[in-house]
């Protein structure tokens, strides 16, 4: 066992550090970005002109094919990238998604022709994606999805509402799949499409989050008009090319958000209960050792991924752990150094509470990391059934026709 | 990156875990439950004979030179197995005590003995209820010759050597290593009887003080060496746990389907993988750190001692409750596991002592 990279991978790390040291400023010493709002237009512009500078030194789309700007990387070298952006203040945001799932989605089923048009676009950062799969009534259950789309000539026409949609405010094209046949079973009558999102009938209206922030979108369809030419696999094949995008969310190597165990040795040093630290109450260190034992396992858990990445081998539904854990760890985590705070641990004003509001803007954006790209209950179900073999649920809806499934009054 | 284990080290847990499985079946743990025998000599033989009980003592000392991620290896199956016999009494403890704290006399003369199984040895830390805690330690070495009581001691009823903590006439803690012929000592009656427990009442007992130096810390040190290859057999029998639960989901039937396709047993096995996944990962580390002699070791250790308890006890208790009310029996081997979890998560401290020098780890590490 050891920690070090192979000699191609030290070369390619010594590559982006000097990319990195000549291009951003090192995060140490500056205070955690904590994204409370939305992107704003300075945001995106700083974005792309990120974005824009990465792929001139061909770090953007790594494992992507040479004649699209990519330079056929194992995941690794993505990975060796991450790790190292990591250590530096960088603009995110605006393209995960895009380059993430939607562009892979379109090299698995786009045509030669629009693969030229869209991909180096994206690349740059000059054209921005979003993904619209989530619906009011199909978000756990997206082959629940209704959104429809009608054949009229050479064109399908939408009618109905994504939701959730991250970014759609700023995309300029989309993915989406759609019910072409409500008359089979629900995941026989789906269609995938690529659209632009500026089409007559779109409407895009923002989501007010719980934190704050509108980073989620709801998006109307009325009568979208879109060429049969912009269909990504066979009529009724949408739920197969789905799950090619959902694959592509997986290969990420789940980020640490925080505040982690380390912000709240921090914070226990610094608060005091009883007279003293909060550090040297019993309580609080039993809580502390348990969440950096769980840190600590995640850690080693991703660095069993990557050494898997590392050897060419693909992660599978193992790797559901990672959110899983983190996401409840970060909720569980914020609550419990606003707790420590006392009653100021309510107040949000970064010059005024410990850690810049770190654990308060936690503790309101937190719910949605539990939820968003597969729930804790969904990530539970791909473990037990996927990884453990556990039998599926049996699905009531399966072998029905999609106008014959019950549907509650929601 | 090459965080794993290399392709031969793979090979010996594949055999070994072949090897297990036909010689070390449950029947074999449960004549040691069941009080027809205090551990199984024929496997603690075949053990000796494959050069496990061996594997990270020096070629040197007669040991197979395997080192420590081998150990490890060996760990996770023996675990995984609940084997009655006194492995990490010997190897972790006894073996590690005489390489980390004895003089070159005392290592040629013991650990040869000991790698080819003829020497059985225990750790005598405990003097009744509590944590480790050097203000506990009570039991005297005078003038070579060793006074005190000592309980629980794991496999101390069928050990040869005994490595004792006490005190020598100026205070000070060190280890001393007794032979236990003729040694009064008593079987306790424990929640795990797969492996033997026993009372040693020392009385004057001639003893030889391991090494020059001593200290609390050598007995800190080794109890975190102790503890990572303590945290294999957890994490081996974590795994066992839910590999068994996972069958029974599958076969069993309740309300016209298979227990395992409702969520509520899906959910707490995916809960029990995690938390294995999660103390696997930390034991890897602690392999590493082992392995490498790292400074990072206590830390290391502390962190996957307190993630290893969690998963055993996690994963054991819901393994029971998994199988419902079949495994609330004797026949069933469900608490076999339930037993050996509770054993191997206070056998060097229990959770409490862990978490908190596991903070206190992170000060020191801060502080620098």
């Amino acid at each position: 066992m050891d920690f070090n990279d192979t000699p191609e991978e030290a070369t390619f790390r010594a590559e982006v550090r000097a990319f990195l040291q000549a291009n951003a400023q090192p995060k140490a010493g500056t205070r955690p970005v904590l994204r409370q709002s939305g992107i704003d237009a300075e945001g995106v512009r700083r974005c792309k002109e990120w974005q824009a500078k990465k792929a001139d030194a061909g770090f953007a789309g790594l494992t992507w094919p040479k004649q699209f700007g990519g330079r056929e990387a194992s995941p690794i070298m993505q990975v060796i990238y991450n790790q190292e952006e990591d250590n530096y203040v960088v603009p995110k945001g605006l393209y995960e998604i895009g380059l993430g799932m939607c562009i892979p989605t379109m090299m698995a089923y786009a045509k030669p022709e629009q693969l030229d048009r869209y991909v180096k676009p994206a690349l740059r950062g000059e054209e921005v994606w979003c993904q619209l799969f989530s619906e009011p009534a199909g978000g756990s259950d997206l082959a629940a999805l209704r959104t429809r789309a009608e054949r009229d000539g050479d064109d399908w026409v939408i009618n109905g509402q994504k939701i959730w949609t991250s970014g759609a405010h700023l995309s300029d094209f989309g993915i989406i799949v759609v019910r072409t046949d409500p008359n089979v079973p629900k995941h026989e009558g789906l269609t995938f499409f690529f659209l632009d999102m500026k089409s007559p009938g779109i409407e895009i209206r923002p989501i007010h989050q719980m934190s704050g922030a509108r980073h989620f979108n709801e998006v109307f369809f009325t009568d979208v008009r879109v060429p049969d030419a912009q269909r990504l696999g066979a009529v009724g094949q949408g739920w197969k090319v789905s799950l090619t995008t959902l694959m592509n969310e997986r290969l990420a190597v789940g980020d640490v958000q925080r505040p982690d165990v380390d912000d709240l040795v921090e914070l226990a040093r610094t608060v005091r209960l009883d007279g003293q630290p909060a550090i040297r109450n019993g309580a609080v260190r039993e809580r502390i050792a348990e969440w950096y034992a769980r840190s600590q396992g995640l850690k080693f858990t991703r660095f069993r991924t990557i050494t898997a990445l590392s050897r060419g081998e693909t992660p599978g539904p193992e790797n559901s752990i990672h959110k899983l854990v983190n996401a409840s760890k970060l909720q569980d985590i914020a609550s419990y150094g606003i707790d420590l705070m006392g009653e100021a641990g309510i107040v949000m004003d970064e010059d005024l509470v410990e850690a810049y509001g770190m654990f308060q803007a936690a503790l309101l954006s937190s719910p949605s990391s539990r939820i968003a790209g597969g729930s804790d209950e969904i990530l539970r179900n791909i473990i037990a059934e996927r990884v453990l073999g556990l039998p599926g649920d049996i699905r009531v809806d399966k072998s029905v026709p999609f106008n014959k499934v019950p549907s509650g009054n929601r | 990156m090459n965080f794993d284990f290399s392709d031969d080290l793979k090979q010996l847990r594949d055999e070994a875990r072949r090897f297990l499985s036909e010689q070390a079946t449950p029947a074999v743990a449960r004549r040691a439950l069941d009080e027809q025998e205090r551990y199984s000599a024929e496997l603690w033989r075949a053990m000796a004979e494959m050069g496990w009980i061996g594997a990270a003592i020096p070629e040197d000392y007669g040991g197979a030179g395997l080192g420590y991620e081998g150990l490890c290896v060996l760990a996770e199956e023996i675990g995984r197995a609940v084997a009655p016999v006194p492995f990490a009494s010997t190897a972790y403890l006894a073996a590690e005590a005489i390489l980390l704290a004895g003089s070159e006399a005392q290592k040629r003369e013991w650990l040869p003995r000991i790698a080819e199984g003829s020497v059985i040895g225990c750790f005598a830390l405990s003097e009744g209820t509590g944590n480790p805690d050097p203000r506990t330690i009570c039991a005297r070495a005078v003038g070579g010759r060793l006074s005190g009581v000592k309980y629980p001691v794991t496999d101390g009823g069928i050990a040869d050597i005994a490595i004792v903590v006490a005190r020598d006439e100026a205070g000070q803690i060190a280890l001393y290593l007794t032979p236990l012929a003729g040694v009064a000592r008593s079987d306790l009656k424990t929640i795990d009887s797969t492996h033997n427990h026993a009372r040693l009442d020392l009385d004057g007992t001639a003893a030889e003080k391991l090494g020059a130096a001593g200290g609390w810390d050598q007995v800190q040190r080794l109890l975190d060496r102790a503890a990572v290859l303590i945290a294999f057999e957890q994490v081996g029998g974590s795994d066992a746990c839910l590999q068994m639960a996972r069958a029974y989901a599958q076969e069993r039937y309740a309300f016209g389907r298979p227990i395992g396709s409702f969520q509520a047993i899906k959910h707490k096995l995916a809960d029990v993988y995690v938390a294995l996944e999660l103390a696997r990962s930390n034991a890897y580390y602690g392999a590493w750190a082992l392995a490498a002699d790292a400074s990072e070791l206590p830390l290391a250790a502390a962190t996957v001692r307190v993630s290893a308890t969690e998963a055993y006890h996690l994963a054991s208790k819901e393994n029971i409750q998994t199988h419902g009310g079949i495994g609330f029996t004797w026949q069933v081997d469900c608490h076999l596991f339930y037993r050996r979890a509770k054993h191997l998560g206070t056998t060097l401290g229990g959770a409490p002592f862990w978490k908190d020098r596991l903070v206190s780890l992170i000060e020191t590490r801060n502080a620098a």
